[in-house]
């Protein structure tokens, strides 16, 4: 038995979506190898030959394989698979995006977003927006699995393993990169923070987020956003938590100005610790909130700021 | 240009659905069907870019049940021009979706396959890059912005740390996020024409593809209940609970 993780970073670090994987991969048995692709990520190649369990690292780079260019990333993962009982990557928007390509060339049905390894062929993964969670037995050959990282422990930096260069697949001549516009912020990331402060339609607008964000810099915490906020222009896409976009678990979760449609809740009820601040008593997010606060965020945002700060935040 | 979407029959997104007791999926009697909300939008884009030149014909296809009909309907009410339904009562993985198409792709001959980024029953997000991969084509996946240029598309794609955008060079697939678009409502006029639009009846034996499942349902469960908690009345109430009861601060 021998499993590919196929690591998530951004061509500089390792990104902690990784480890999850590994331990995801740890549970099929047997050796585990890491294939980093990307273009100068010879630093996170490094970090993943120190990752508990893992025997080989690979690195290939190339221009698209920097850009994270499905089409390559296909190219060269179909290069490397033969030799694997099960391919697995984090269910970011990079492993979402060519993961099922490699399954499809592979003849073999992809399994999106596990929460749970129960056995080598058979896994859980939500549907319906987590409303009901499926246990599948997978009949093929080679099981190509996205994980979702916040259900997987981290694993630690207990390994040496060795890097080995491989070559990258010639680019394709059908696709290229043009730009990108990513946001740019020296607060955690949303799908690694330990607190994430999210901001919903009831905030008005987007220059009402630096209330959330000044609270976010006091608790070294991530901002996040309901689809309506995001779609309304207060903030980035990015910042979108939910059913289609970023799932996060964190240790605690402070939704305001969030009536907690299932779309959302899809994308945090698995935090530990759950605060709903909405001026709506019947809002559904107090059905899952541990403590709800019945009260107007332009009042209670501030007021939250200043208690923080007597605390000695 | 010919655009071809595929479009599927979900379960609404406003239904919360329920669990059957003996855990064998979740109940759909009674239970309000709509069309995947990402297949609207990928419906609506490719309206848009016909009526801005860029597409002589939209062809929709759903494989589904006789229902799927329905979802069909609702799209040549949008605008389509014709649709396409693969009848069967299976539960349809996303891998045979994508040969079902592929054969389809082979007979349409389009530049475009428009497909939603994922569907809300299933959740699975990979029909359309699965199809890319089969077609050896080129995706841009997740799209917000969708622009012509000449024999290729500039996609703007909404990725974990903001945006990307990549040019793909036709025939390309295309999967649709939720800012691509708002989509229109049918008006009744339209409603009215749709119902003397073609829609063509196949089965999945017209396309000769195996369409039993590569994962076996073994057992689908509630997920664990998360109980409501308590009411704070005050903001320092709050800060207190979460730094000496909850301890998380
Ligand atoms: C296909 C599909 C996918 C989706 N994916 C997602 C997803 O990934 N993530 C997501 O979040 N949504 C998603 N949605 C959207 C989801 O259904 C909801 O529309 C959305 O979550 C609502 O956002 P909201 O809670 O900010 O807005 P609203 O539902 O409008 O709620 C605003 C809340 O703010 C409160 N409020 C207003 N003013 C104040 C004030 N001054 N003080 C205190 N409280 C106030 C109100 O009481 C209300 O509860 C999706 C929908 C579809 C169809
Ligand atoms: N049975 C189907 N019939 C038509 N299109 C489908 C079907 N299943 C999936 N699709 C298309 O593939 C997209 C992604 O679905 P999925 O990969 O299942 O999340 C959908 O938004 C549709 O555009």
């Amino acid at each position: 038995m021998s499993v590919l993780v196929i690591a998530e970073h951004d061509n500089k670090t390792l990104n902690e979506a990784t480890r999850a994987a590994v331990t995801a991969a740890k549970k099929f048995g047997g050796d585990i190898h890491i294939l980093v692709a990307g273009q100068d990520a010879r630093a996170v190649a490094d970090a993943a030959a120190k990752l508990d369990n893992v025997s080989k690292v690979m690195l290939a780079e190339s221009e698209p394989l920097g850009h994270k260019m499905a089409e390559a990333l296909e190219s060269l993962v179909l290069s490397v698979a033969g030799s694997y009982d099960a391919i697995l990557a984090p269910a970011s928007t990079v492993g979402k995006n060519f993961m099922p390509r490699v399954a499809a060339k592979l003849d073999v049905m992809i399994i999106s977003d596990i929460t749970a390894v129960e056995s080598a062929d058979t896994f859980v993964r939500p549907i319906y927006a987590g409303n009901a969670m499926m246990t599948v037995k997978s009949s093929d050959k080679v099981k190509v699995i996205t994980v979702r990282p916040t259900t997987f422990e981290k694993a630690g930096d207990g390994g040496s393993a060795n890097v080995e260069t491989i070559s990258a697949p010639d680019a394709v001549a059908t696709s290229s990169f043009v730009s990108e516009e990513l946001s740019k912020s020296d607060r955690p990331e949303l799908g690694a923070a330990k607190i994430v402060i999210s901001g919903g339609r009831g905030m008005g607008n987007g220059e009402n987020f630096s209330m959330l964000e000044k609270i976010a810099d006091k608790l070294g915490a991530a901002v996040g956003a309901s689809r309506a906020a995001v779609d309304a222009g207060f903030v980035p896409n990015d910042y979108q938590v939910g059913q289609t976009g970023k799932v996060v678990a964190p240790e605690l979760y402070i939704a305001v100005g969030i009536s907690g449609a299932i779309q959302h809740l899809a994308g945090m009820k698995d935090s530990k610790v759950i605060v709903a601040i909405n001026k709506d008593e019947e809002a559904p997010i107090f059905s899952v909130a541990d403590y709800g606060l019945v009260a107007d965020l332009f009042k209670a945002v501030p007021e939250l700021e200043e208690e923080l700060g007597k605390a000695g935040y | 240009m010919k655009i071809l979407v595929p479009v599927k029959r979900v379960v609404d997104y406003n239904v919360k659905v329920r669990v059957k007791p003996d855990q064998t999926g979740v109940d759909l009697a009674n239970v309000k069907m709509s069309m995947n909300p990402f297949c609207e939008i990928a419906v609506e884009e490719a309206i848009r870019m016909k009526e801005k030149g860029l597409a002589e014909e939209i062809v929709v296809i759903s494989i589904g049940p006789a229902g799927a009909q329905e979802t069909i309907r609702t799209a040549l009410a949008m605008g389509a021009d014709r649709g396409i339904h693969v009848t069967t009562d299976a539960a349809v993985e996303p891998l045979a979706v994508a040969k079902i198409l592929e054969k389809v792709v082979g007979e349409e001959k389009p530049d475009i396959v428009l497909l939603g980024k994922q569907a809300i029953d299933d959740d699975t997000n990979a029909t359309g890059q699965m199809l890319a991969a089969l077609l050896g084509w080129p995706q841009g996946t997740f799209a917000s912005k969708v622009e012509k240029a000449d024999g290729s598309l500039k996609v703007t794609r909404e990725v974990d740390g903001g945006l990307q955008t990549v040019a793909i060079a036709l025939p390309a697939i295309v999967t649709t996020d939720l800012r691509l678009n708002e989509p229109r409502y049918a008006s009744l006029p339209n409603i009215m024409k749709a119902k003397r639009k073609p829609i063509d009846a196949k089965t999945p034996e017209d396309y000769g593809v195996d369409l039993s499942p590569r994962l076996e349902v073994l057992k689908v469960a509630e997920p664990p209940k998360r109980q409501g908690g308590v009411k704070v009345e005050s903001v320092s109430e709050l800060v207190s609970k979460l730094k000496n009861e909850a301890g998380v601060l």
